[in-house]
């Protein structure tokens, strides 16, 4: 059933310069995600998992292989058409947040749909509604360094939805804040995820990855383990 | 992006660093200040000594001895070799002429003038009556020399208004008795200030007939010709028929020089127009450095806001979209800077002319035009770089540096 996959990496390599050395983030990987899944993908550091993730994001371009998302060809996008993907398809969620600081709440959430070219009068009322959905209508106003770490990470994940992406790629999303905050946030995204929107999470947190429907394990630039091929394996 | 959106993106970026910000507009606002007011003070000048010369009144064309080789007006050159006089006979032959209204000729000297006990060292202007027309002076007070045969000189003067005060205190002058070397003269009239003309201040003047000032001088010769035209339109013809006249009288040879008022004008014009442009080159380049420091602004802000831009490019800002926000950035602060600069300039034009009041000290609009348009020019032009780099910036690069 490839053709009914979100996602198809075939292949790819990525390939980095250190001076004299090269670095092979990605070697050979082959990856298929479906829509609505619910992935995590795990290792330790220096395994290629956020190497991965910028691929997948569009943010990255690997050296070798194909990337198709949604049956498109994906993988030498000229950065304009990448960009055009980025925005509609794609939502991003940072260990860091990454929150514009000068901008208030509501501004940062905006974002997409002003990059987009959306109109400040729709624009306002898709942010309401969004920060309403989030729980932090009341800090709409509020500037980053006035909320408090979930409640920032609440912005980020209101961000990342607004333009109603068809995937959600995280990095550690709970890596910033403490544990009850850090369930609160999963517990966002798999709402998320429960709408249909795929999930892939990178973490090398295992209570996390204990979580998803489907571990993805790398090391030193390969998967090493991969749940659904195992559930795959072990079906009748 | 939409275009007002850009701009909101912009005036945020630039208000999310005030004191960068303030001193990108301070540097780019001394620089247009400092044109608006050099060239006011440039255009000033020229506006000052040529109202000045427009006291000298209109379709006047002057007459001086010798031939300038040159062609253009120069003082230094009023005297060359062997040049005839020029007699009260030429000055009539000249008035006879078609297209001139009236003349009046002027003999000047330096004498001392005695009243009561004080003595002043006055530059003597001997002329006519026609001189008050044609010169388009004033009286405060009496009247201007009499309408008489110009051989024959009443003992009588004029004086201008620093002599009355210097001479009579504060005491009427008209009636009174001074003295010049053996002679005694009536004073008949004051003049009113009139500022400089002719590079003579009327204030320190006296004036006397023409015949008697060639008389206590011991001349026969005329220090110039002074012609009033018709009208405005017949001012070359004017200046030819007053050429043509002095030319036959003197066997042919064309020993004078006949300028107008224009030329003057338009030789101090030139100058002092150069002068301007001149000075607003200089203040010109106080603006190129403001934009090298808007661009090393810029530049800092690229590096600190390198996550920023990685998150904007992740969430899908386009490289145009980019380059297009650090622009307007730019453009920004340096359009902002100009209109600071525009009215400290103003400010400072303004305060001059409180000052000086008799100095107008106006920025011409191409300057101010000139100032402001180089200022965002400058901005943009340096504003590039800055912000190609922002948008060639490596997002995972850039992400990963938060």
């Amino acid at each position: 059933m490839a053709g009914a996959e979100q996602i198809e990496l075939t292949a790819v390599e990525r390939v980095f310069q250190l001076g004299d050395s090269q670095v092979h983030a990605l070697r050979a990987v082959d990856l298929s995600i479906a829509a609505g899944e619910y992935v995590a993908v795990m290792g330790p550091s220096g395994s290629g998992k956020s190497t991965l993730l910028n691929i997948l994001g569009l943010l990255d371009r690997p050296n070798a292989g194909t990337y198709r998302l949604e049956g498109r060809d994906v993988t030498t996008l000229a950065p304009q058409e990448q960009a055009r993907v980025r925005s509609q398809r794609i939502g991003f969620v940072f260990q860091s947040f990454h929150l514009v600081p000068r901008l208030t709440a509501a501004e940062n959430v905006a974002l997409p749909l002003m990059l987009a070219g959306i109109g400040a009068k729709e624009r306002n009322a898709r942010v309401m509604r969004a920060l309403q959905d989030y729980g932090i209508a009341d800090r709409a106003e509020h500037r980053p360094d006035q909320l408090s770490g979930g409640q920032r990470q609440r912005v980020a994940i209101a961000r990342s939805t607004i333009m109603q992406p068809a995937l959600i790629l995280a990095d550690e999303p709970t890596g910033n804040l403490d544990r009850a905050t850090g369930d609160d946030v999963v517990h966002l995204l798999e709402a998320l995820n429960a709408r249909g929107v795929t999930l892939i999470v990178v973490t090398h947190d295992p209570a996390i990855g204990a979580r998803a429907r489907r571990r993805v394990a790398m090391e030193d630039g390969v998967i090493v383990r991969d749940t659904r091929g195992a559930e795959l394996a072990t079906s009748p | 992006m939409r275009a007002l959106d850009v701009l909101r993106f912009a005036v945020a970026a630039a208000l999310g660093n005030r004191l960068r910000t303030l001193l990108s507009m301070l540097a780019m606002g001394i620089g247009v200040a400092a044109v608006i007011v050099l060239t006011a003070l440039g255009d000033g000048a020229r506006h000052f000594v040529i109202d000045q010369f427009s006291s000298l009144g209109t379709n006047l064309v002057i007459v001086l001895p010798g031939r300038t080789q040159t062609g253009g007006f120069s003082p230094a050159n009023a005297v060359t070799s062997t040049p005839r006089d020029l007699t009260l006979d030429d000055a009539r032959a000249i008035g006879r002429a078609q297209a001139v209204l009236r003349v009046a000729p002027v003999s000047v000297g330096s004498a001392e003038i005695t009243a009561g006990g004080r003595l002043r060292e006055t530059v003597v202007v001997g002329t006519t009556a026609e001189y008050l027309d044609v010169r388009h002076f004033e009286l405060a007070q009496g009247r201007f020399l009499p309408e008489e045969d110009w051989a024959h000189g009443s003992p009588v003067m004029v004086i201008g208004g620093k002599v009355r005060r210097e001479l009579f205190g504060a005491e009427p002058a008209v009636g009174r008795l001074v003295r010049v070397g053996d002679r005694r003269f009536r004073i008949i009239g004051v003049l009113s200030t009139s500022g400089i003309g002719l590079g003579m201040n009327t204030d320190e003047l006296a004036f006397v007939p023409v015949s008697t000032a060639q008389q206590l001088f011991n001349t026969n010769s005329l220090f110039r010709i002074l012609v009033e035209a018709r009208h405005r339109d017949s001012i070359e013809l004017a200046k030819a028929q007053a050429r043509d006249v002095i030319k036959a009288r003197h066997e042919g040879e064309e020993d004078v020089t006949v300028i107008t008022q224009d030329a003057v004008l338009a030789t101090f014009d030139r100058v002092l127009g150069t002068l301007t442009l001149g000075v607003a080159g200089i203040a010109a380049i106080s603006l190129a450095v403001a934009g090298i420091l808007v661009m090393n602004v810029m530049l800092v802000s690229v590096t600190q806001r390198t996550g920023e831009i990685g998150l904007l490019k992740a969430l899908g800002a386009s490289e145009g979209a980019i380059r297009r926000a650090f622009l307007t950035e730019a453009a920004l602060l340096s359009a902002a800077g100009g209109v600071l600069g525009f009215v400290i300039g103003q400010a400072g034009a303004a305060t001059i002319r409180y000052l000086y009041p008799t100095y107008p000290a106006f920025a011409p609009d191409w300057a101010v035009l000139a100032g402001l348009g180089t200022s965002i020019v400058t901005g943009l032009v340096f504003g590039v770089l800055p912000a190609r780099r922002a948008a060639r910036m490596d997002p995972v690069l850039a992400l990963a540096k938060r």
